[in-house]
């Protein structure tokens, strides 16, 4: 009974969210606020581990292949599928859970504690609107961070397969380049467009709607990121069958 | 002036005000005493449009606060002030960021209007040189007094105080009392402060409500209230023996 409330809840929270706009002078400086904080504020961890990780894919692949009618280029193509597919649009986005998300939920529900909420809604401003639309319009820039998520993680493939001695250079760059699906690209980027909207809404549904003091604020970003990663695989799965399947 | 008529509030089965009838004028500082479970943040939070009522009626200056549309209730918020009790300053903005606020969110007013006024309140509540400072860097007596700067830089009708002098020593709490009377008058404002400071209601109450399990035990004024024999009020004004030997003090000399 609890699920379903929080779920009508978090539905209501939607709809109001879109409703009585704060003043745009003011919503401007939120929103530039915002991006500097979710998404600029991101991209270091972001590059790190993808670079890395892209790194681990290519080794792993490489030393997994004993065939020799395997092809070598392979690397480079297993790598890339790995990337594009997955790793950048859905194990970033539950990165993100973990760093944006808690971010979220505490920054907002310790307005909520300390009545910074109260304080807007006395002065009849939708506190709604206010603090969780500008953080959706943030992270519509999230497809920017998933590029150079995509982008590095492929370039450190390429980096521990050429320098760790797995393969050539041309070989990656031929499995990179060989049997190129474009409609990959847009199916990583519709998972990533719905993910960057679980990111802003679910972690701020959990820092509005909290009750209590300073320990509730941390079990909150705990709740919010567990919730915000079944959510973004269980999505994941069902895009996946609709768009791939 | 705000009118409240036969008030009801309940939280599930918890029947929290019972019935509460009374009137807060403007230009007065109208106090809401009683102990702590009594339903004075309750009744407060309703006053304020924040809980929605069962029963009864909330007017301000004849217009019913239930009958009103959304956009009508957004424009009377927009002519309320509130000093809450932890301040509730938004922590990323500059003390004069938390004043300018108000007046970016409901004006029309350029920057340097703005900023003449923001400069007006806060050396109104002498915070001359503190534009600045973020909330963190301040005192809890000078959160209280940009709190009140805020609330009333843009020119509300009512002012609504949760214990404006909690956390704050007797000398500062005197500031913050004396800041709201002034204000209070000096801009024809109604004011009303819930407090369980004994001070506040000594010096400041006007008028006063003594709620008590949820309806109005009691009303008066500061006056009136040392001379009361209601038995729940004088329990709990009187309880300490300072406030019992003022009581004498006041009775003996006006006999």
């Amino acid at each position: 009974m609890k699920y379903l409330h929080n779920i009508g809840t978090y539905f209501i929270m939607i709809k109001d969210m879109f409703r009585r706009p704060t003043k745009w002078s003011v919503l401007k400086t939120l929103i530039l606020k915002d991006i500097d904080d979710l998404i600029i504020g991101s991209l270091g961890i972001v590059a790190f581990i993808a670079f890395f990780v892209g790194g681990v894919v290519a080794i792993q692949t490489s030393l997994n292949i004993s065939n020799p009618l395997i092809p070598k280029y392979l690397v480079g193509f297993a790598t890339r599928q790995s990337i594009i597919l997955e790793f950048a649009p859905t194990f970033i986005s539950i990165i993100m859970a973990g760093k944006v998300g808690s971010f979220i939920t505490s920054s907002i529900g310790t307005m909520r504690v300390t009545e910074q909420i109260d304080a807007l809604e006395v002065m009849g401003i939708n506190a709604i609107n206010y603090l969780v639309f500008p953080k959706f319009i943030a992270l519509t820039l999230y497809p920017f961070v998933i590029s150079i998520a995509m982008f590095l993680g492929i370039l450190g493939g390429l980096a521990a397969c050429v320098y760790g001695g797995y393969g050539t250079l041309e070989d990656y760059i031929e499995g990179v380049q060989n049997d190129f699906i474009p409609f990959h690209m847009a199916y990583a980027f519709i998972k990533t467009m719905v993910f960057a909207f679980i990111l802003a809404t679910i972690p701020s549904f959990y820092g509005y709607f909290m009750k209590g003091g300073a320990l509730e604020v941390g079990k909150a970003s705990t709740t919010s990121f567990v919730w915000t990663s079944v959510v973004i695989i269980l999505l994941n799965f069902l895009l996946t069958s609709l768009l791939l399947g | 002036m705000i009118e409240v008529k036969d008030l009801h509030k309940s939280f599930g089965d918890a029947h929290i005000l019972k019935g509460i009838s009374t009137t807060f004028d403007k230009g007065k500082t109208n106090l809401i005493i009683g102990q702590s479970g009594s339903g004075k943040t309750v009744f407060l939070k309703c006053l304020l449009g924040l809980f929605e009522y069962e029963k009864g009626s909330i007017s301000y200056d004849g217009k019913v606060f239930s009958n009103l549309s959304r956009d009508e209730r957004t424009e009377l918020r927009s002519e309320i002030g509130m000093v809450f009790q932890g301040s509730a300053l938004f922590d990323s903005m500059t003390i004069a960021e938390n004043v300018m606020f108000p007046l970016r969110m409901f004006t029309k007013q350029n920057k340097s209007e703005m900023e003449d006024r923001v400069d007006f309140v806060l050396k109104r509540v002498n915070l001359d040189n503190a534009h600045h400072k973020m909330p963190s860097e301040a005192s809890g007596g000078m959160q209280k007094r940009v709190a009140i700067a805020r609330a009333i830089v843009n020119n509300p009708k009512y002012l609504f105080c949760d214990e404006p002098n909690s956390g704050l020593d007797p000398k500062t709490a005197i500031v913050i009392d004396n800041l709201i009377q002034e204000i209070t008058d000096e801009y024809q404002i109604t004011t009303v402060i819930n407090s369980h400071d004994m001070n506040s209601v000594m010096e400041i109450g006007e008028k006063i409500v003594f709620l008590k399990d949820g309806h109005k035990e009691w009303e008066g004024s500061k006056d009136t209230i040392f001379r009361t024999d209601n038995e729940a009020v004088t329990n709990f004004v009187y309880s300490s023996e300072l406030f019992k030997k003022v009581r004498k003090m006041y009775l003996d000399g006006n006999q």
